[in-house]
């Protein structure tokens, strides 16, 4: 794998491509918070990233590619690591010295994957069709009705639900473990380690009220 | 204390162990568990059978030869001791203790608890050292001031013992702290500047080809470690490599 052949390297990549994510993810919440303040901003925002050519046609195919290199990536060290020690403990007390989310970022990666799957058949995949392969002309209203039409359903919402609290796992040790990775550990660490614990928790549960108060507010009306 | 002790015994490399239980009695809680194990020992070669062969050397903590899984973590259930230092005290009249070599790939079971940690040596090799020509000309090393704080980092990160808990408490098997204190000793100091761009790299890439797993951050290396190399050792090395990197 030439450059990604030493164990700091993927490491560091590990680190870099996560961070990238944990950013757009932010954007990601900042334009979705939008819909439970003010729909015609919602639809303002969410229009200029469906149209802008500079976002459709190099940040988008820049985030699938991140979201591709850090799930193969995580898997190839997953493997490398199972190989490290080819017999298991038969007593392992990995709670007495780490936690649940930091030796199971595997398993919360996975989730989350599968709920990209998912959220890209949602979101995805009818945004492609109706521009791209039905050739709509384009309605600068539609975004808000279609996202909440999506909460409707309380299987969807449910499983949104669970996703993004196996996220703020991964985030959980990610985000902070990222600095780590790139060699940053100094006076300034604890700061920012606060800052990426609260952003892990922050940002999902607002992921969470989001979807939940789509799936209510209509219940109502 | 009575106690139930399940062990893995295997004669040799290539055979398969399993684990085997055993009883022990009247076990003083000011005992080590070293003195448990030799307790132990001396009954089985009583009635005939073959000790359990465990690594030992100092006894009191500075070796790094005493290893040992103890229910599940390397050293034991206490913080900053090795097994040698480790007290029955820690254990409670009628417990199962059980207790495992330290696995890894890259520490291949010798026999029963005895594992082969010469990895660690082949790192060594690759670059934890600094050379000095003494012929005479020498500087004092005294007479190189160095900032108080610079210095009692590195002293800290030259109390590794290389004893290996690092690695067998790792759910990777990675042996990033051990390597990261060994860098960052030298790091830290002028004396070990001459080298620096070598060592890391050729440290590093020693580490890789002996198999040890990477580091994903979990910390447990750090918590089990019997003398308290701290994690930022492991980020000083991130960054030492990567600068090196850079250098080519
Ligand atoms: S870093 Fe700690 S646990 Fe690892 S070899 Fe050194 S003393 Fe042992
Ligand atoms: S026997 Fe020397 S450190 Fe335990």
């Amino acid at each position: 794998m030439g450059i990604l052949s030493s164990s700091i390297a993927r490491k560091v990549a590990m680190a870099l491509s996560g961070l990238f994510l944990v950013f757009f993810l932010g954007q990601h919440f900042v334009i979705n918070l939008t819909s439970v303040i003010a729909s015609d901003t919602f639809n303002s925002w969410s229009h200029f990233m469906g149209t802008n050519g500079l976002v459709q046609g190099i940040l988008q195919p820049v985030l699938i590619f991140g979201v591709i290199f850090h799930f193969v990536m995580g898997l190839v060290l997953e493997i490398r690591n199972r190989n490290a020690r080819a017999i298991n403990y038969k007593s392992y007390n990995g709670s007495a010295n780490s936690s649940w989310a930091s030796r199971n970022m595997i398993i919360s990666g996975l989730v989350i994957l599968a709920f990209l799957g998912l959220h890209f058949y949602d979101f995805w995949v009818p945004e492609i069709m109706y521009k791209y392969i039905e050739s709509n002309p384009e309605d600068a209203t539609r975004y808000f009705p279609e996202v909440v039409h999506k909460f409707e359903s309380p299987v969807r919402t449910g499983l949104y639900v669970i996703a993004f609290v196996l996220l703020m796992l991964h985030l959980w040790h990610g985000f902070a473990s990222s600095f780590q990775s790139v060699g940053f550990n100094n006076k300034y660490s604890k700061a920012l380690t606060g800052f990426a614990k609260v952003y892990a928790i922050v940002i999902p549960l607002g992921f969470i009220f989001i979807a939940v108060y789509h799936h209510f507010n209509q219940l109502h009306h | 204390m009575n106690l139930t002790l399940k062990i893995w015994r295997q004669k040799d490399g290539r055979s398969k162990g399993q684990m085997v239980s055993y009883k022990v009695s009247e076990i003083s809680e000011h005992m080590s568990f070293l003195e448990m194990m030799d307790v132990l020992n001396e009954q089985l070669v009583n009635s005939g059978d073959e000790p359990v062969a465990f690594d030992h050397d100092c006894r009191e903590g500075i070796c790094g030869m005493c290893s040992m899984q103890i229910n599940g973590e390397p050293h034991g259930p206490d913080r900053g001791v090795t097994t040698c230092q480790l007290h029955m005290r820690m254990f409670k009249d009628g417990d199962t203790i059980t207790i495992e070599p330290f696995r890894a790939k890259a520490f291949p079971v010798i026999k029963d608890l005895v594992v082969d940690r010469t990895a660690f040596e082949r790192i060594q090799h690759a670059g934890g050292f600094i050379s000095v020509n003494t012929s005479g000309n020498t500087q004092d090393a005294n007479a190189i001031p160095i900032d108080k704080h610079v210095a009692d980092h590195a002293m800290d990160a030259a109390t590794c013992i290389g004893c290996g808990a690092c690695v067998a408490a790792c759910k990777n098997a990675s042996a990033m702290l051990f390597v990261g204190a060994k860098v960052s000793q030298y790091a830290l100091l002028p004396q070990g500047q001459v080298e620096a761009t070598e060592r890391v790299l050729s440290m590093v890439a020693q580490m890789d080809k002996e198999g040890f797993g990477n580091c994903t951050n979990t910390g447990a290396c750090e918590i089990e470690c019997p003398k308290g190399i701290s994690l930022e050792n492991i980020a000083r090395m991130n960054r030492e490599y990567l600068k090196a990197s850079l250098k080519g």
